[in-house]
Parts: C-alpha cells; sequence; structure tokens
C-alpha cells in the first residue's frame, strides 16, 4: 500500500494539481454567490455546463477537427474561453434574474432560494438533454498532448500545464478585482454587512450581478480548460465537478476567495493520493472522509468563512 | 489580514449553524435528486397503445430496457429488434392482435420497479428484458410475483438464474460463459503476462470482470491489483491511468459499458499506456469507438455472446428488413431483441394467450432463431451459447468468430 503510494506520489501530485484547479475555478462561483447572499447556488454545475457547450460549440463553429499548434491554437483557445466565458456569465446572470431576485425581494428565508436553485439546476439540464441529447458530445483534439518533462516519475504534460497556468491566471485577476477595484470593494462591503453597505451607498443589485457574472466567467474558463483537458460534455456534466466543487469550498472556507484556490487543489491532491494509497475506487470516500474531519476541528473550512473578513 | 477582534463563542455557534444547515442543505439535495430520478418515468409509447384501453383480442407484450440515457443505444438496438418482429408478425395476419408497449428504464435499477409496477397494471403478457443485468435484478421478481413472463436478450448476470423465478427466460449466454471466454482470449490468444482488471462497480460490469480476475490465474496470468473500480459517471480516470501506468501490464481489461471504456481508453493512450485494451458486449458498439477515437480504438478487443447474423440466409434477411425500417444495420443485441420477440409471438400464435400459457409454452418448445436455436433449461437459461470475439479495426468492430476456435 505504502509501496504503492510512493510509486504514485508524483503521478498523483500532477495529476491531483490538474483537476484540482478546475474545481477550484468552480468552486469560485459557489464562494463568491456565497460570500455576497449566503446562498448556495446549486444551479452553479449548470452554469459550467452551459460554458461547456458553449466552448464545443464554438469549436465546431471554427472547423476545428485536428490539433493545432502555435498562434491557430492560441487563437482557437482564446476565442473558445471567451464564448465559454460569455455562456457561463450569462447563464449565471439569467439564473439570478428569474430565479433569485424575485424571491429576494419577496421573502428572506434562505430554504427557499435553495430549493430554486435545485430546481433551475434540473431544469438546465433537462433543456439541455432534450435539446443536445443525453449522449456524450466528444471534442476534437485542440491541443497536441504533448510530454514535457517529467517530476520523478510523473508526466507533465502541455495541456495540463495550460490548465494549471490559466486557472492560476484567472485566479490573480479575480482576486485583485475584488480587492483593488471600486466593484470589487462594493462586493466585500456587501458581503460584510449589507444594511450598512447600503447605507455607504452601494447598490446592492448591481453588486450581485457583479458577483454571478464573476463567478460565471470563472466557470467559462474552468469550462474550456475541462473540455481541452477531458475532451467530452453532457447535459449533466456540471453534476459531480459542482459536488467537487462545492466541496472545494467548503474545504477551504465558503465565502472566502484564497480558500476556493486551497481547497480545489487540497481536493485534488487528497483525491488522487487517496486514490494511489487505497485504490481510485475510494477516492471519493478519502476525499469526504477529509472534508468531515477538516471541518470537526475547523468548522469554517481551512481559511475560515468571510469573504470580508479574510481579505480586509 | 483580520485586524478586527472576533468573538469565538459566537463564531463557533455560527459555524455549527451554518454547517447544520449545511447537512439539511444535503439532505434535502440528495432527497430531491432522489425524488427526481424515481419521478421521471418517460414511458415513451408506440402510437395508441398506451391511451387505448386493452381491448379484448390485443395483448400486450412489453420491451423493457434503456431507451434514454447514457447507455441507451443498446435498448434502442433490441427494441428495434423487437418492433421489426412484431411488424412482420402483423403483416401475416395469423393470431391474436398484439401491441408492443415500450418501458424505458433509461438503465437505471431504481425507476425499474415503478415500470415493473406499470407492466402489470397494463396487463402486458411478456417482456423483452429487461436489457441490463441491474435493472433486471430489481425488476425479475416483481415480474415473478405477477406472473408475467421475461425473455432478456443481454442481461448477462450469471446470478439472475439462481433465484428460482419461473416466468424469467434469457436467450444469450451469461457472464460465467463470457468471463472465461475472454480470460482465455487474453491468456492464449494475446498470451499476456500481466493484466489489469477495472470494472464500473456495476452489477454487470464487477460481475464479469471478477469472474475474470478469477479466471486468468488459473492460465498463469498476473492480475496486479492496480486500477479495480471506477466510476462510470465520472470524467478524471487520472488515478486509475497513473496506477496502470505504474505496474506496467500488456492487457487492460474492462467490465462496464461503452462510455466510459471510451473515456478511459482515450485518458490510457494519452498518458502513453500501450496494453491492449479488451473488453465485454457492453462496450461493443460504434459509440465506444466514437468516444475513445478510432485511433485510440483500434486494435481494441471485445467479447460478446451475440452472434454475427450475416453468415446465414435467415440472418441476412433480417438484416436487410432491419436496414429498410431503420436506415440504420443492425446493432449489438438487435437480433437477439427480434428473437427475443419471436420466441413470444411463436408462443402467442401457438394459441398460448396468458401469461401463463406462454410460460408453460416457452418450458417445452425449441425455438431456431436466427442467433442461435434456443432451448431454455429449467432456471430459464438457455442451453449452450458460444461467446464470440470481435476487433476494431480501422474504426469498425469486425467479428473474429467464436473465442473457442481462435484459441483453438
Amino acid at each position: 500500500m505504502l509501496h504503492q503510494f510512493l510509486t504514485l506520489f508524483w503521478p498523483s501530485t500532477v495529476d491531483g494539481l490538474t483537476v484540482g484547479a478546475i474545481y477550484a475555478l468552480v468552486a469560485l462561483g459557489y464562494t463568491l454567490v456565497y460570500g455576497v447572499l449566503q446562498l448556495i447556488n446549486f444551479a452553479h454545475s449548470e452554469v459550467f455546463m452551459v460554458g461547456t457547450f458553449a466552448s464545443l460549440f464554438t469549436l465546431h463553429a471554427l472547423g476545428v477537427t485536428s490539433a493545432l499548434t502555435g498562434l491557430a491554437l492560441v487563437g482557437v483557445l482564446v476565442v473558445c474561453a471567451l464564448a465559454g466565458m460569455t455562456g457561463s456569465a450569462v447563464t449565471a446572470v439569467i439564473l439570478e434574474a428569474v430565479a433569485y431576485r424575485p424571491l429576494r425581494r419577496r421573502t428572506t428565508s434562505r430554504l427557499a432560494a435553495l430549493i430554486t436553485a435545485i430546481g433551475a439546476s434540473f431544469s438546465l439540464q433537462e433543456i439541455f438533454a432534450l435539446r443536445y441529447g443525453r449522449d456524450i458530445q466528444t471534442f476534437p483534439r485542440v491541443m497536441q498532448k504533448t510530454v514535457l518533462f517529467h517530476v520523478g516519475s510523473g508526466t507533465v504534460r502541455s495541456d495540463k500545464v495550460l490548465v494549471v497556468a490559466t486557472a492560476l491566471a484567472m485566479m490573480v485577476i479575480l482576486d485583485t478585482f475584488v480587492s483593488r477595484t471600486r466593484l470589487g470593494r462594493g462586493i466585500r462591503a456587501t458581503a460584510q454587512d449589507p444594511r450598512t453597505a447600503v447605507l455607504m451607498g452601494v447598490n446592492i443589485d448591481r453588486v450581485i450581478v457583479a458577483t454571478f457574472i464573476l463567478g460565471g466567467l470563472a466557470a467559462g474558463v474552468a469550462a474550456t480548460l475541462y473540455g481541452t483537458f477531458y475532451e467530452v460534455t453532457q447535459y449533466n456534466i456540471g453534476f459531480l465537478i459542482g459536488l467537487k466543487a462545492f466541496t472545494a469550498a467548503v474545504l477551504g472556507g465558503i465565502g472566502n476567495l484564497r480558500g476556493a484556490l486551497l481547497g480545489g487543489f487540497s481536493l485534488g491532491l487528497i483525491e488522487n493520493y487517496g486514490a494511489s494509497l487505497f485504490g481510485a475506487e475510494w477516492m471519493n470516500v478519502v476525499a469526504f472522509v477529509v472534508l468531515v474531519a477538516v471541518l470537526l476541528f475547523r468548522p469554517t473550512g481551512i481559511l475560515g468563512e468571510q469573504l470580508a473578513r479574510a481579505r480586509a | 489580514m483580520t485586524g478586527r477582534s472576533t468573538i469565538p463563542a459566537r463564531a463557533l455557534r455560527v459555524g455549527l449553524e451554518r454547517a447544520r444547515w449545511r447537512t439539511t442543505v444535503a439532505a434535502v439535495g440528495v432527497a430531491l435528486v432522489a425524488a427526481a430520478c424515481g419521478s421521471t418515468s418517460p414511458t415513451t409509447s408506440s402510437g395508441s397503445s398506451t391511451t387505448k384501453a386493452p381491448s379484448a383480442g390485443a395483448l400486450k407484450i412489453g420491451f423493457f430496457g434503456a431507451l434514454t440515457g447514457a447507455n441507451a443505444q443498446l435498448g434502442i438496438n433490441i427494441n428495434d429488434g423487437v418492433k421489426l418482429a412484431l411488424t412482420q408478425y402483423q403483416s401475416k395476419g395469423k393470431g391474436p392482435a398484439v401491441t408492443l408497449e415500450e418501458y424505458d428504464s433509461q438503465g437505471d435499477p431504481s425507476q425499474a420497479p415503478q415500470l415493473a409496477q406499470k407492466a402489470i397494471s397494463d396487463h402486458t403478457v411478456a417482456v423483452v428484458g429487461p436489457a441490463f443485468s441491474g435493472e433486471s435484478k430489481t425488476a425479475d421478481p416483481i415480474f415473478q410475483q405477477a406472473g408475467i413472463v421475461s425473455v432478456t436478450p443481454s442481461a448477462t448476470d450469471p446470478t439472475l438464474a439462481q433465484h428460482g423465478w419461473t416466468y424469467w427466460h434469457r436467450i444469450v449466454g451469461n457472464d460465467n460463459t463470457q468471463g472465461p471466454a475472454a480470460a482465455s482470449l487474453i491468456a492464449k490468444k494475446l498470451g499476456a503476462k500481466r493484466v489489469a482488471v477495472i470494472d464500473d462497480a456495476s452489477a454487470y460490469g464487477k460481475g464479469i470482470a471478477d469472474i475474470v480476475r478469477s479466471t486468468l490465474p488459473t492460465d498463469g496470468v498476473t492480475v496486479v491489483s492496480a486500477g479495480r473500480s471506477i466510476d462510470p459517471n465520472a470524467t478524471d480516470y487520472s488515478a486509475t491511468v497513473d496506477a496502470v501506468k505504474a505496474a506496467n501490464v500488456d492487457v487492460i481489461y474492462y467490465g462496464g459499458y461503452y462510455a466510459a471504456a471510451g473515456r478511459l481508453l482515450k485518458q490510457m493512450r494519452d498518458a502513453g499506456v500501450k496494453a491492449t485494451f479488451v473488453s465485454d458486449d457492453g462496450v461493443n458498439d460504434p459509440k465506444f469507438v466514437a468516444a475513445a477515437g478510432q485511433a485510440d480504438a483500434d486494435g481494441s478487443y471485445v467479447t460478446c455472446p451475440c452472434g454475427d447474423v450475416t453468415g446465414t440466409t435467415a440472418g441476412q434477411a433480417f438484416t436487410s428488413a432491419y436496414q429498410a425500417a431503420f436506415h440504420v444495420a443492425p446493432g449489438t443485441y438487435s437480433a437477439e431483441g427480434y428473437d427475443a420477440a419471436n420466441i413470444i409471438l411463436t408462443a402467442i400464435s401457438g394459441g398460448s394467450t396468458t401469461a401463463s400459457a406462454i410460460n408453460s409454452y416457452l418450458a417445452s418448445h425449441t425455438f431456431p432463431g436466427i442467433t442461435k436455436t434456443v432451448k431454455f433449461d429449467a432456471s430459464g437459461d438457455i442451453s449452450g451459447g458460444g461467446i464470440y470475439a470481435y476487433q476494431v479495426k480501422a474504426g469498425s468492430i469486425v467479428s473474429l468468430g467464436l473465442v473457442s476456435q481462435l484459441v483453438g
């Protein structure tokens, strides 16, 4: 068992960081919305799903059928990412306007919003299932999966580097946005104390829409990376990844941006280390046992819960 | 970073409340998922058969299996075979009128009991199916209790024959014959020394993989501990791929269905694993090649109790009639679905118009089908039944003949 773990240590690390980067990007959406509204946006998994479809259709529209190199590759990836970001952000904004805002005006019950979130999640899934079928849709290979170098016995491939690097860049941009800009300050103020924020002249509705857009943009980037890396999508592709990303957000401290990053990478690594120790069928068990253990000792996650405080 | 003073007790209480609330959220979520899965029973019906009350003369037979969902292709293949058999029966104009009812289980064992109940209230006398082993385990006890004849063309779990179900029948070889055949293909035809055996933890996939696991060592092949089970709904198999890569195997055996098999194989090849991929009849579908990509799928083997029917006159007639009716070539288990339906229809035209009469007719007769001559043993299983090998060549799955002849 230990021998197996040592043999697989470097491959597990590389793969754990890759999948963790995607978890982290999706986790941002959960964490931002939770930080501001104390709402778990269960439909965020579908925001991600729409992003994968948007970038798949863009690939079809561009007529990409085989792997590209150089500028063409960069161009296609950027266009796909923009399409994924647009698809996801628009979905997030529509969700907010159709499913959450009317409820927020009429009731303060969190449970009502939660049920709506789950309902919206199913609706979006079924709409895509009916429109595009329940079968798996395959992405064309956009990027050659070239082996770049080895870390121990772990293989570092070009697509894995792309996933981790892009995810990190997106995190830095978002983090800077929330901590430096005026709108970011509004988001933090609302997270801290919505009533006082209003008195200070923060437009809450605008802040909330901005929060959904930011989460959507991150999910869109994650969706494009996912499509490039795993090359599949499906109407319910968001379910498992959404669950994992939500777990990552809770693990890192929901409501906390850097917590999402830490949670995502930690979850990816824990899963893969757990799999190498006990076998891949125990992957999720190990991950969730660790989650429960962390929450026992730190109920608010590794970095704590507050979007405003952690960033203050 | 936190310049502010916090009150630990309050923070802890809030934390606990949130944690508790989160548990409720999770529970509500799970309940909703369960409810949603349970309530979506899209029983697509053929024409007017559901809206019309069963007239005195029209007998109802059913198809039971996945027509939608991730592994629906096998169910669609079978159902089309059944539809063709029924159309031919109706065009002959002999025997009582028969209509077909489709029970779309989505291949989900948790939806199957509800649909089986629906078949009972529809007064269906016999069903072709259930198509998969998992749903068979939950639906067949209900059919047995209600006294509805079931003839499965594809559920190959051996334990299905061991429940003492008297209304249950199967017209294909089970995994007890397919598992050892796959093992001898791996050991003797491919000459493998080290094999990783992976399954999808389903009743069917794990069942057949376990038989391969236990049979291979008797042929002197080492089964490595790497791999084991994967989640068929997941897309990231990197942990399994890493383990298999480190284990350095000649052959990867996978027990499960085509959708996950395709993804798994693709990720294996991307990681540079060159081992030959061998799998079961659940993977014997062109969509496996589509999911893995032609380059990655080429050279892979699958075994199947389903024979190649294109060699006989009756088989060729079936193939052209099928092609004409559905504008595609017959798929995996289309011919078995056709045979299963014909067995039931033969019993009906032989004068058996109740479920129990059909059941005793099936027990006492031999049926010359297009796939094989079917004779049921006391448990309802088919007597005999060979396993065929197929290989992916240039993107299409071609028959190599009986495994027993290949390894000779």
